[in-house]
């Protein structure tokens, strides 16, 4: 994965991602329309096809929305980089099948408009402006089956017999 | 081996005799619930697995709750989509309009037992473990896994034990005393871990109040807020639910146990301020604050107790001129002993709008917005940027008390 950084802070909350008026919405691409609309109104029009979101700490902490990770996937995002994650919306971006990618301190090391490159395999993200690497943290195994075959539904339609025999 | 009751209920549920945090289970869902909002997409994903039937329509709770009555057509057309579903899967545990917020029906009903694992498409479905069950908030996929299966994945959590003492002063509550510990260990202090409340003031708190600390749990990126079921969880259990349950308790060598210590006896008012939870100021900094709205309501604070607490402070005032003031008991139970105790002449005689149970303004999708520039004072547990309405609005954070001691100046006020 290549593409645009795109900066925010620390807290990015579910409210910023997605405000709430718009949970009545469940389409993708409408969703995406109002993506980031509480810090940045114009980000949607703004934001470009494999671009990247990197951020600070406890990003997407507040509501079990899944339209969140819903809107930013539908406005084509590629992957999230955070030094962390709030734990629910970390469920279920990997569920949708949105790459979550888990950087120490990236927000001090990288700036918007550069081009971040991501290899998942190599556990390496680069900044293409600087050339300077980081180590990401792997997903825990039982993840990557779920992001690697799509997200969860995928993942049930292949292994339902063996969850239901559990 | 020395366990947490978090440990000790998902080796439950998982089917094992022992569990640790860290590991990652398989575990058996006893309560799956789901509302208006976050409903639809959990049957759209369902569908979408291209399964006819749940696995147990028994175990499902639907709860309209978020947008009732249906205030435009994307949410009646919602609704719909909810009352189709329980029909076809043949859902006997379904509340329309009718009932109030989830987090205070679910228990009310005798949903919640001490010991089950609850999920919910709900970040606060973790009020539930103020009756002692592991309760979580999960996405609309992780539930249409559930509906299909029964079961869900979870990493067993680590826990953070918060042993809390000491009197609390008058006008000071359950609000307070976790709004102090979410600023002090801030939005990401508990993440991924289980927050026990212990000690001598929560076994001293009524379940309405311990309610309030499982609430806000999430708040610091908790998985579960857990209180150790005593009698009064018992008590609170007798009339409402006929299931069998198991109580568990938290071993004090459990390895994965840390305790932090709470002492409130000096404790005063918190207000959380814009546009975080865990920016926490004592009322004695904030007084004063002008303010355009004042919301008593929601699944942290619009139970009985709380409307007493308001109604003690309001009777015989009147609103401020300059605000408008919104009452919105959590549930038809507190509705009706509300009106039964005479709370509501007190508020619709001061000036106050009471409303019929929902979430209201809370998640800023139904009634009672702010406008640009306004500044709002809330119940609730969230005061993230347009958490209710314009982005350029500011929301406060507090007890039912200020609340009600802020309604009647139009500022920011201590009850005490």
């Amino acid at each position: 994965m290549k593409g645009k950084v795109w900066k925010f802070g620390d807290d990015v909350d579910t409210d910023i991602i997605i405000p709430g008026r718009y949970l009545v919405l469940r389409d993708e691409k409408e969703l995406a329309a109002c993506v980031m609309e509480g810090c940045d109104p114009e980000f949607s029009k703004k934001v470009k096809k494999g671009d990247i979101i990197v951020a600070g700490k406890n990003f997407g902490c507040g509501s079990s929305r899944e339209h969140a990770p819903i809107a930013i996937k539908g406005a084509g995002i590629s992957a999230v980089v955070a030094e962390s994650f709030a734990r629910i919306f970390y469920r279920n971006s990997i569920n949708i099948g949105l790459p979550l990618i888990e950087v120490k301190e990236i927000s001090k090391h990288i700036y918007e408009g550069d081009i971040a490159d991501i290899n998942i395999d190599e556990g390496i993200l680069k900044d293409l402006n600087t050339n300077e690497e980081f180590e990401i943290k792997p997903l825990p195994d039982f993840m990557l089956g779920i992001m690697e075959e799509g997200g969860l539904i995928n993942y049930l339609k292949n292994h339902l017999e063996e969850i239901k025999d559990e | 081996m020395a366990m947490t009751m978090a440990e000790k209920i998902l080796a439950k549920a998982s089917g094992n005799k022992e569990s640790e945090a860290g590991e990652i289970i398989m575990a058996n869902i006893d309560v799956a619930m789901t509302h208006d909002l976050t409903g639809p997409l959990s049957v759209e994903s369902f569908e979408k697995i291209g399964l006819k039937e749940v696995w147990d329509p028994e175990k499902i709770v639907i709860i309209f709750d978020h947008q009732v009555p249906a205030d435009s057509i994307d949410a009646a057309n919602n609704h719909m989509i909810m009352r189709k579903f329980v029909k076809e899967q043949g859902i006997d545990n379904f509340y329309d309009v009718r009932e109030g917020v989830c987090h205070q029906v679910l228990p009310e009903k005798g949903h919640v037992v001490p010991g089950e694992v609850v999920v919910g498409t709900d970040s606060h479905t973790c009020t539930h473990g103020a009756l002692g069950a592991f309760a979580t908030g999960i996405g609309s996929t992780d539930m249409a896994m559930v509906f299909a299966t029964g079961k869900l994945w979870f990493k067993v959590p680590e826990t953070i034990k918060f042993e809390i003492t000491g009197k609390l002063q008058e006008n000071v509550f359950a609000k307070d005393v976790v709004l102090d510990i979410i600023g002090k260990i801030g939005a990401d202090g508990a993440t991924y871990k289980a927050c026990e409340f212990g000690g001598e003031t929560t076994r001293n708190m009524s379940i309405s109040d311990r309610m309030v600390l499982c609430n806000m749990a999430i708040e610091m990126g908790g998985k579960t807020g857990l209180v150790e079921p005593d009698q009064k969880a018992i008590n609170y259990l007798k009339g409402r639910s006929t299931k069998p349950y198991e109580i568990m308790k938290t071993d004090s060598d459990a390895k994965s146990l840390e305790t932090m210590y709470v002492d409130v006896n000096e404790l005063e008012p918190q207000i959380a301020c814009p546009h975080n939870v865990d920016n926490v100021k004592p009322v004695s900094e904030v007084e004063g604050t002008h303010l355009d709205q004042v919301f008593l309501g929601s699944c942290t604070n619009g139970r009985l107790s709380d409307l007493r607490t308001a109604a003690k402070i309001m009777k015989g005032k009147e609103v401020s001129k300059d605000i408008r003031m919104l009452v919105i008991p959590a549930s038809r139970e507190v509705y009706t002993k509300a009106m039964e105790e005479g709370l509501l002449r007190t508020f619709i005689d001061s000036g106050a709008l009471v409303c019929n149970p929902c979430c209201g303004p809370c998640l800023g999708g139904h009634i009672g917005l702010v406008g640009p520039g306004e500044v709002s004072l809330s119940t609730s547990n969230r005061n993230f940027k347009g958490r209710q309405g314009s982005p350029d609005a500011e929301v406060y954070l507090s007890s039912a008390a200020v609340a009600a001691a802020s309604a009647i100046t139009g500022k920011i006020t201590d009850p005490r």
